[in-house]
């Protein structure tokens, strides 16, 4: 009874994964980091291509060099070895070349650090719980409160239902902001540690319970942008996603009245620990 | 380096006395070349139970989907894994590598503290049957990463105190034969051996062993306090009793990091000595690697936050750690130039343990390039707890660590058996390995920028092929492994006779000596010049 039951199970997986395959369910892949949809992904963006074309370049340079030794110097060549074994001029040169380098990276680096770094001036603040496993998202000078939660259903986790387009990058409630407002984002836990991240965002924070972590962001674009818990968070770290839907501002305001109307009584419970206990550097919320 | 005839040794036969018998031989043993060969042993076995939980851990990342394991399995064996290769395979790899190579290559007649040594070693195998057994109590073996962070890892069950128990065994252990090690380098070599003298394995395990000595014990100290937060009622890192979690970290990372390195100069010195014998030339730049290798070291102990740029640190913290860390890249890339260097113009051949050499110099600058990377604070913003970060590492420590090791394994093995390895079967394990690692890890680039967190069980569907592509590579590095162990048994069982000079461009104290050396060795120093 159960053999046959694993056995159906297998099959019925087997199958969904072959139908999967030939049906195109397999969404694209991606090679390289999304560019993203605020001025500051596109500059951690930047700053990604940059250093890497620099160790290409390094690393075309070095094994060039490595690989042409190897292929001339052979002894199968009739190479014979040379006996030297310093030159101090040599080795000053790189190491102040690879130090030039370094400084030529780390000053974009040092600037977008620091526009990372100034959350001030933001004209919503919205804080995020993390819990084992969802997220609170609490608009704190609208009053709005709710869970996001994983809504993948389970059968399509044991494989006994096809997978969907979005499967475990989507949620029942998703946080919900305005474009082209600068949105500050505290991040904060219940629990255990939990990091909030959306790669078109540009960053993720870590959501560490007794602290608040500050964040913000600008989306650009309207949209549906889906990340995950980025920390180690327990048995179904895997499974507590973050999307966030992006609107135009009226919009917004309109999602914002239908909320209170809703006027959800099961969040008001659910509130975390005291929090004027928790924040640090005296932060005022 | 030449040595002087040992004049007078065999004048008088004094207590010359072989291996005791039997199996109280190993269990007793005193001899830096038996306790060498155990800890050797011993980490291959590690490296099988190891891999055998990395193969289920990329057997259910195959497809999307729970298909073989349960999420919080899949979290044991991600922790069980890093904890059993970290602490059980790499580690005492180089302690038996030191243990082994270190008297004979500073014309010593054995380690410093040789019951000491024995005692680093019989602690190893029960410190890691009672980390196993964990796996075994209820609630499971502990599932909260490597990185043991609070508050997810004081919800491990009974499994608890035992993992602590058994990584202080293993600190104890690590201790023990890092001060060994410091014992034997600075009083034990032949007069003559003077510290500019000693051959690069030496020095960097000088500086490993330095560096064991200084952040052992704060591992200790910090998974102490996860004990006591747990059942004493202290507060350290529960922020509800006033403590702060995010201090663990801090504590870890000032021993994670330096650990980093431990687990990587040791290779820098065995990278150093196989690439000039097989390019019949000198070691380019030797002072300079020596100086390298001390400015890795004091750096590794400044750049730790590079680990935790988003807890959420104050901006002028996360530039002091962004800038440290891209300081480390200088040093790196002086050893990787004397390499390169030292093949340049030289005569080589390509056995065994000279491929991995290369294989090691090409896939860790690989490695160092994604750590460049992972320095950029900002970037590493998106980068970090991704398979990014999971790619960064494992080339740093497979084709890097691991690689160097195995490299060490064929290159010492016939002075240590006075058996040739099979070449043949050493060049397919060679082949089958590189290929496998890049299949298995260069696609986890691409996963973790990308968007695909590491320590998931199951993934959004965008993320199948590379998966499958890295699953793929897994088992093909897996199993080619079965290669090299057979080639080991068989080497040590027989096989062709090596001379004691072994390979032609080999220089240095231990291969003047006989292949096997006999058990005890340089009782009369050395003269060397
Ligand atoms: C050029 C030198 C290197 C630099 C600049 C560098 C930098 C970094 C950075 C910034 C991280 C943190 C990434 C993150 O979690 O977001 C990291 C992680 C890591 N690095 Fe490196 N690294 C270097 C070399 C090495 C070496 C030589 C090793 C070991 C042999 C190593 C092993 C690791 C490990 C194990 C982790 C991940 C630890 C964990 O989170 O579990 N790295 N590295
Ligand atoms: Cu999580
Ligand atoms: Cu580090």
């Amino acid at each position: 009874m159960a053999i046959s039951r694993i056995a159906q199970g297998g099959v019925v997986a087997l199958g969904s994964a072959l139908w999967g395959w030939s049906t195109g369910a397999y969404a694209e892949y991606e090679l390289n980091m999304p560019q993203g949809v605020t001025s500051i992904s596109k500059d951690v963006y930047d700053l990604h291509m940059l250093i890497f074309w620099i160790c290409v370049a390094i690393g075309i340079g070095v094994f060039g060099v490595m690989f042409w030794s190897i292929y001339h110097h052979r002894k199968s060549r009739g190479a014979v070895a040379a006996q030297f074994h310093e030159s101090t001029v040599i080795e000053i040169i790189w190491t102040i070349i690879p130090m030039a380098i370094l400084i030529a990276m780390a000053v974009p680096a040092t600037g977008t650090l620091v526009r990372m770094a100034d959350a001030r001036d933001a004209e919503l603040t919205i804080k995020v719980t993390g819990y084992q496993w969802r997220w609170q998202y609490d608009y704190l000078d609208q009053g709005v409160s709710f869970f996001s939660t994983l809504s993948t259903p389970q059968a399509q986790i044991r494989n006994t239902a096809s997978k969907g387009e979005h499967y475990l990058l989507e949620v029942d409630n998703p946080l919900v902001v305005p474009v082209g407002k600068k949105v500050r984002i505290l991040t904060t836990a219940a629990d255990v540690i939990h990091s909030w991240w959306v790669p078109d965002l540009g960053w993720k924070k870590d959501a560490i319970p007794g602290f608040i972590n500050e964040a913000w962001t600008q989306i650009d674009k309207p949209g549906i942008y889906r990340g995950q818990c980025a920390e180690l968070c327990g048995r179904d770290h895997g499974f507590m996603p973050v999307v966030v839907k992006a609107v135009s501002p009226e919009e917004f305001e309109q999602w914002l009245v239908q909320m209170k109307a809703q006027a959800n009584p099961q969040t008001a419970q659910n509130k975390p620990v005291s929090l004027s206990a928790t924040v640090p550097g005296g932060q005022t919320l | 380096m030449s040595t002087a005839a040992p004049t007078h040794e065999h004048g008088h036969d004094h207590e010359h006395h072989g291996p005791a018998p039997g199996l109280s031989r190993w269990i007793l043993t005193t001899n830096h070349k038996d306790i060498g060969t155990l800890y050797l042993l011993f980490s291959l076995l590690m490296f099988f139970i190891g891999g055998a939980m990395a193969l289920v851990i990329r057997a259910e990342l195959f497809q999307p989907g729970l298909q073989i394991v349960d999420p919080h399995f899949f979290n044991q064996m991600t922790t069980m894994h890093a904890l059993v290769m970290i602490f059980g395979a790499v580690m005492p790899a180089f302690v038996g590598l030191a243990n082994w190579l270190i008297p004979i290559m500073i014309g010593a007649p054995d380690m410093a503290l040789p019951r000491m040594n024995n005692w680093s070693f019989w602690i190893m195998p029960f410190a890691f049957t009672l980390l196993l057994s964990t796996l075994f109590t209820a609630g499971g073996g502990p599932a909260g990463g490597w990185t043991l962070y609070p508050p997810l890892v004081l919800q491990t069950g009974e499994a608890f105190p035992f993992v602590i128990l058994a990584v202080h065994m293993m600190g104890a252990s690590s201790i023990m034969g890092a001060i060994n090690i410091v014992a034997t380098i600075l009083n034990l070599r032949a007069p003559t051996m003077t510290l500019m003298k000693m051959p690069l394995f030496v020095w960097t395990w000088l500086i490993t062993a330095f560096l064991l000595v200084a952040v052992m014990p704060v591992l200790a100290g910090a998974v102490t306090m996860l004990l006591t937060d747990k059942y004493f009622g202290t507060s350290f890192f529960n922020a509800a009793g006033g403590g702060d979690p995010v201090m663990f970290q801090h504590i870890f990372w000032f021993f994670g990091h330096p650990e980093v390195y431990i687990m990587i100069l040791p290779a820098f010195g065995v990278i150093s000595m196989i690439i000039p014998t097989f390019a019949r030339k000198p070691l380019f730049g030797y002072a300079s690697m020596v100086y390298a290798t001390a400015s890795i070291a004091f750096l590794s102990f400044i750049v730790w936050a590079h680990h935790m740029f988003t807890v959420g640190m104050p901006l002028a913290g996360e530039l002091f750690f962004m800038y440290a860390t891209m300081l480390i890249a200088v040093p790196t890339g002086v050893k990787v130039f004397n390499w390169v260097s030292t093949m340049w113009r030289g005569s080589m051949t390509f056995e065994t343990p000279m491929l991995f050499a290369i294989a090691f110099v090409i896939l860790f600058t690989i490695g160092g390039f994604s750590g460049l990377m992972l320095a950029i604070a900002p970037a590493d913003f998106q980068y970090h707890d991704t398979y990014f970060v999971v790619a960064h590492f494992h080339y740093v420590l497979v084709p890097g660590a691991v690689f160097s090791i195995m490299a060490a394994a064929y290159y010492w093995l016939p002075k240590w058996t006075g058996h040739m390895y099979n070449e043949k079967l050493g060049q397919w394990h060679f082949w089958l390995s590189v290929v496998g690692i890049n299949v298995l890890f260069f696609p986890q680039h691409f996963l973790g920028l990308a968007g695909m967190p590491r320590r998931i069980p199951d993934y959004a569907l965008q993320f199948t092929e590379f998966n499958m592509i890295s699953t793929v590579g897994a088992f093909i590095f897996g199993i080619s492994q079965l290669l090299f162990a057979y080639n080991v048994i068989q080497t040590i069982r027989g096989g062709a006779k090596a001379t004691d000079q072994v390979w032609e461009g080999a220089k240095g104290l231990e291969w003047t000596l006989s292949s096997p050396p006999p058990y005890h060795t340089f009782q009369t120093a050395p003269r060397v010049d």
